[in-house]
């Protein structure tokens, strides 16, 4: 039953790990929490929806198309609510952000409408039975996918030319830009990159429950949040462990405590996090921003 | 090479700088001096583009920059190392070199020939290459600034107090590396409060003071200049 648990965990935690990336991510070049961060989750979710069911595409380039719309988005969101006011206050900034998730969710229930939607199969189950676990195909699914964005993205911050000047606008833009860098440019592919994973996140989760909602991003969204800030928000390795251990958590809680509360273990390792460690379970003392 | 011309800066309403002009010749070190709050740091902030002016123009080579990024400004050959060094703690001594391609058309190669060979000729920075620039002492860092600011291949090079908390034998070691680069061919543009120093290298020297320039003159003829030497030399004119 607890090994079942592990697999099950593993399984949110690796979405919960590719949401909380987004946050990471413009957390740790602005300075910023962008909380219509999940409702880029859900449109990533609802384009691909789109592709397959009215458009009658193939499964690959749907998730391709939704991707690429997501990484727009991504960068659209910066452009519009948040480059005029990115030395405003952090006030300011919120509702910013929450303007833009009302604008998006209610897009996208007014096209799509409001009710949940079957979101398509797009693989024959299958369940492989061990000793005493099972694991569904569309587990080792996600699993895969997200193993496989997780190291792509390490491979982009730290082994290429983009990623070594996204870390150094996180950590000084203005000397950035002294060196020749478009520090706009930069911050916006960092959106894009936010929201790509965010998009690949809810296609899975689309595939895994065979439901969306428009409203499906602000519970994920906050989640990944508590994700982001278990690991160390700003911190890319830290965020990846914090979403995994949000999901082990959440999944073991719900069967050796009560699953009634399932929803509420989140906010208490939120609230315990931020009253002993704010800067995450894995933060340095000083956090290393993306 | 580059002339500014009635220079104001405000911040939030408040001059900073006030009908600046200078121009620096090609191949020349021309030093900046004052005390602090003089302005010094705004104007070459101004002329790389992280400030942007209430009034004047600066040209470069000819061509107005006045108003232009600061992205687009280097990549004219304009290279800043500003106050405080601003080296990127987090990167590695290499990563931080590495940044310096951004501003350049070259093949990575190429960068690459001309990195390892600034790395041979600064060995403390070799033997550190892999370390984050975070962990280096204060000199090595301001040796990381330089080096990092030479690979950009600079047409005018400016510096924005090199000196400030480094030793006496480590800032005769740092001016002396700002000679050789003047002397491969490099216009410099030295803003200090050590007036002694900067004066010795310069070939011609700006003397600010709240804003405005209150002397310029051969660097020679500064240094033995009675009013410098009163208040920037702490020498009593006898
Ligand atoms: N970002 C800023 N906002 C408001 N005022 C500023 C800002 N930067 C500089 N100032 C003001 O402008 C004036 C000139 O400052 P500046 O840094 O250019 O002087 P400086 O000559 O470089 O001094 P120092 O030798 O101490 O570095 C000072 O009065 C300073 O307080
Ligand atoms: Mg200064």
């Amino acid at each position: 039953m607890i090994v079942q648990q592990l697999v099950n965990g593993l399984t949110i935690g690796s979405i919960y790990a590719m949401v909380a990336l987004g946050y990471t991510l413009a957390y740790g070049i602005l300075g910023l929490i962008n909380f219509a961060h999940g409702d880029v989750y859900m449109v990533g979710a609802f384009v691909a929806y789109f592709c397959i069911t009215v458009l009658d595409l193939n499964v690959i380039v749907s998730f391709i198309i939704s991707l690429v719309i997501s990484g727009i988005l991504g960068a659209l969101i910066e452009f519009t609510a948040f480059r005029s006011i990115r030395t405003g206050s952090r006030s300011s900034q919120l509702i910013s952000a929450i303007g833009v998730s009302i604008i998006l969710q209610n897009a996208v229930m007014l096209t799509m409408g409001s009710d949940t939607k079957p979101f398509p199969k797009v693989m024959n189950t299958s369940v492989y039975e061990f000793t005493n676990i099972t694991i569904s195909s569309t587990q080792i699914l996600i699993m895969i996918v997200a193993l496989i964005f997780m190291i792509m993205l390490y491979f982009l911050i730290y082994k290429t030319r983009v990623g070594i000047s996204m870390r150094s606008t996180a950590q000084d833009a203005a000397m950035s830009s002294l060196m020749g860098i478009n520090v706009n440019k930069v911050i916006s592919i960092t959106f894009s990159i936010g929201a790509v994973f965010g998009a690949a996140a809810g296609i899975l989760v689309g595939i895994y429950y065979n439901s969306i909602v428009f409203n499906m991003g602000s519970s994920m969204g906050l989640k990944a949040f508590v994700a982001a800030v278990l690991g160390g928000i700003g911190n890319i390795p830290g965020t990846m462990l914090g979403g995994i251990v949000l999901g082990l958590a959440e999944s073991l809680g719900a069967t050796l405590i009560s699953a009634k509360y399932k929803d509420a273990f989140s906010f208490i390792i939120l609230i315990f996090v931020l009253l002993f460690k704010p800067t995450g379970l894995f933060g340095k003392k000083e956090i290393e921003k993306v | 090479m580059i002339k500014v011309e009635n220079l104001n800066i405000k911040y939030g309403g408040i001059a900073a700088v006030r009908d600046v002009s200078f121009q620096v010749e090609e191949g020349k070190i021309i030093a900046l001096i004052g005390n602090n709050g003089a302005g010094k740091t705004s104007t070459l902030k101004t002329i790389s583009g992280l400030v942007i002016p209430s009034k004047g123009r600066i040209f470069f080579e000819g061509n107005e920059i006045t108003g232009m990024k600061p992205h687009e400004i280097v990549k004219k050959g304009i290279v800043h190392i500003p106050e405080g060094r601003h080296i990127f703690p987090n990167l590695t001594v290499k990563e931080n070199l590495i940044m310096s391609s951004s501003s350049r058309n070259v093949t990575k190669n190429k960068f690459y020939e001309e990195m390892n060979n600034a790395l041979q000729s600064f060995k403390v920075l070799k033997e550190r290459e892999n370390q984050l620039a975070g962990t280096l002492s204060g000199g090595e860092q301001q040796m990381l600034a330089i080096v990092r600011g030479m690979l950009q291949a600079p047409k005018l090079l400016m510096l924005d107090e090199p000196s400030m908390g480094l030793a006496p034998l480590v800032v005769e070691e740092v001016f002396r590396i700002i000679k050789d680069i003047n002397n491969n061919g490099t216009t410099i543009l030295v803003v200090e409060q050590n007036a002694q120093v900067a004066l010795s290298a310069a070939d011609y020297g700006y003397v600010m003071e709240v804003g405005e320039i209150i002397l310029h003159d051969d660097a020679k003829s500064l240094l033995a200049n009675p009013q410098v030497k009163k208040i920037y030399l702490g020498e009593n004119d006898d």
